[in-house]
């Protein structure tokens, strides 16, 4: 069967522990907010349709396409949950599927959950619902539109945001994983827009009162259009122009990476001297293909068997 | 598809199969947290807990190997860790020319990659187990005592119970699109990528409506039964004194690891 949806679900070992703690405090925050925010908004009636909603984003994750050379493309889902459902109703829907993910396949470890509900859960929602919001009023056109740039937005920014834990834990040098995943993301994250804008234009001709603004499911106030525009200000300045203030992330990667041995940089032997800083990102393309076949790999565990082969079939047969 | 076509459990009598899931969800998350505190290079303590979890395995009566066999599962994701092997600074083991450039390994690199690609696989044994030996709604259940808000741990059931209704949904509609999908010899077919990429859009949001009104029809039949708001267990968790002991002795175990890792 397919488990692995995504390459961003961080097993265990790779984040260090202050960091996977953080993550955990800023994910309970914000989940303890959004449990706060729908008991209010939501009957009981509610309660199974999130349950069931969060299967369907489980099963939506094994949707594909073909693209090229064996890979193909398939919905992470959080913008398109936060649009239909609701910012706060679809941050609990993607908890639960990354904690089933994490409990029952071990696709992502559970210290680090935290995380990984950080970057594919809530991150996804406030992005893809925050800007989404900030067309209201407007044309069904436009709203898809931005709907698109939103689910393209929130995966480049699950990325980042997991480059960077890689990052402050020690695990990966800096440069070379901020730019190989997002420029692998940048990839993916099309076929997610694809995907979200066509399931959302099908919604809008079939049940279009389920997106209607006034829908009691799809509440959420202005408030999201600022969070979903800073939070993708914010991916934006680390994909186009990563120069944050040197001295300051490198006291706080230091400071986090404790384990990290701090020794004086050796003479030109090591290939830190081909990373001087962040501001030149020369890194070794090798060292991108790794990661894209690494991302690769995963897109062909999801690959759904039955259509390849059938592609080869049909090939056969005829 | 079976309702248990997702389920990791296996069936046994062993003592780690009766053992109260509380205790079980809590072992494996301090395993798991005391693998993230052990110092890197800490064979020792890595030793340790690796035998720690072949005993476990063990006393499941699952087969010493059983965990073994998935474990690898999280090290494609161990790319990611690739260039502390050049990055951190430290002695040179050994050098290689690849392609352009000149790199290096260093000893204090080897030794960060060795760690974290153990710690991780250490970590996802213990959840491999974990679940083979407790059914899931039970380890559901445990999380609600454990404080998991309910309104999460009940989603997470339903997201369990309908998890493979919509999977074979999912299936099915992709059977479908195969049989509505012809090509000749010798004719490029498929259509573009984008075209592709409409058709799965369009079925997510076919799907999204079939579970929508599924949800509703659920919820009034789960109405007619009796539901008022929270879900029932018919097996309520029963602690004894057998489980402290367990749990008490594995944390202990744990402790020991750590003397063992930091001396």
């Amino acid at each position: 069967m397919h488990f692995s949806p995504t390459q961003l679900h961080i097993p265990d070992g790779f984040l260090n522990l202050i960091v996977s703690l953080i993550c955990w405090a800023i994910t309970v925050t914000i989940l303890s907010m959004a449990i706060s925010r729908t008991n209010k908004s939501l009957g009981e009636r509610q309660v199974p349709l999130m349950g069931v909603m969060a299967a369907f984003i489980f099963a939506a994750q094994m949707i594909n396409f073909p693209v090229a050379g064996g890979t193909s493309g398939h919905l992470l889902g959080g913008a398109l949950a936060a649009i239909v459902l609701g910012p706060w109703a679809a941050m609990l829907v993607m908890t639960a599927v990354i904690a089933v993910q994490a409990l029952l396949f071990q696709d992502g470890g559970l210290l680090v959950m935290g995380a990984n509900i950080l970057n594919m859960g809530l991150l996804t929602a406030a992005i893809g619902y925050g800007l989404y919001r900030g067309a209201f009023g407007r044309s069904r056109t436009v709203k898809l539109a931005v709907a698109g740039v939103a689910a393209w937005l929130s995966v480049m920014g699950g990325a980042l945001a997991t480059a960077l834990q890689l990052w402050l834990s020690g695990t990966s040098n800096l440069q070379t994983v901020v730019i190989a995943m997002s420029g692998v993301h940048a990839v993916i994250g099309l076929g997610e827009a694809l995907i979200t804008v066509a399931a959302l234009t099908f919604i809008f001709q079939t049940r279009p009162d389920l997106l209607d603004e006034k829908s009691a499911s799809v509440q959420g106030g202005r408030g999201w259009i600022f969070a979903g525009v800073v939070i993708s200000l914010v991916v934006f300045y680390f994909h186009h122009s990563p120069r944050p203030t040197r001295t300051g992330w490198s006291v706080l990667q230091q400071t986090l990476a404790s384990s990290t041995p701090d020794k004086p940089r050796p003479s030109n032997s090591s290939l830190i001297t081909r990373f001087p800083s962040w501001e030149e990102p020369r890194f070794p393309p090798f060292l991108l293909e790794a990661l894209e076949c690494w991302s690769c790999w995963d897109l062909l565990t999801w690959q759904d068997v039955p259509c390849r082969r059938s592609h080869k079939n049909r090939n056969h047969r005829s | 598809m079976h309702a248990d076509a997702f389920d990791r459990y296996h069936h046994g009598h062993s003592p780690l199969h009766s053992l109260d899931p509380r205790v079980k969800v809590i072992v494996t998350i301090a395993f798991i947290l005391s693998n993230a505190l052990l110092p890197d290079g800490a064979w020792i303590a890595f030793l340790l807990a690796w035998l720690f979890i072949i005993f476990a395995t063990g006393v499941s009566g699952l087969g010493a190997g059983f965990t073994f066999k998935r474990s690898f599962i999280a090290f494609p994701f161990a790319l990611a860790a690739i260039t502390v092997l050049f990055s951190i600074p430290g002695n040179p083991v050994t050098s290689f020319h690849f392609l352009m450039w000149d790199l290096t390994i260093t000893d204090a690199g080897l030794l960060r990659f060795v760690s974290i690609v153990i710690r991780s696989w250490l970590s996802v044994q213990m959840a491999i187990l974990l679940v083979a030996v407790t059914e899931f709604p039970k380890v559901i259940h445990a999380l609600t005592h454990l404080r998991v808000p309910a309104i999460i741990t009940v989603i997470i059931s339903f997201l369990y119970r309908y998890l493979f209704v919509l999977t074979d949904e999912v299936m099915r509609m992709l059977r479908a699109r195969q049989s509505r999908s012809a090509a000749a010899e010798g004719v490029r077919s498929g259509g573009s990528v984008a075209w592709r990429a409409q058709t799965a859009g369009h079925m997510a949001g076919q799907l999204f409506l079939r579970s929508y009104e599924r949800s509703d029809r659920i919820y009034n039949a789960m109405l007619s039964r009796g539901y008022k708001g929270e879900l029932m267990t018919i097996h309520p968790h029963h602690f004894h004194r057998s489980d402290l002991v367990t749990g008490g002795l594995s944390i202990l175990a744990l402790v020991l690891m750590q003397i063992a890792g930091r001396s």
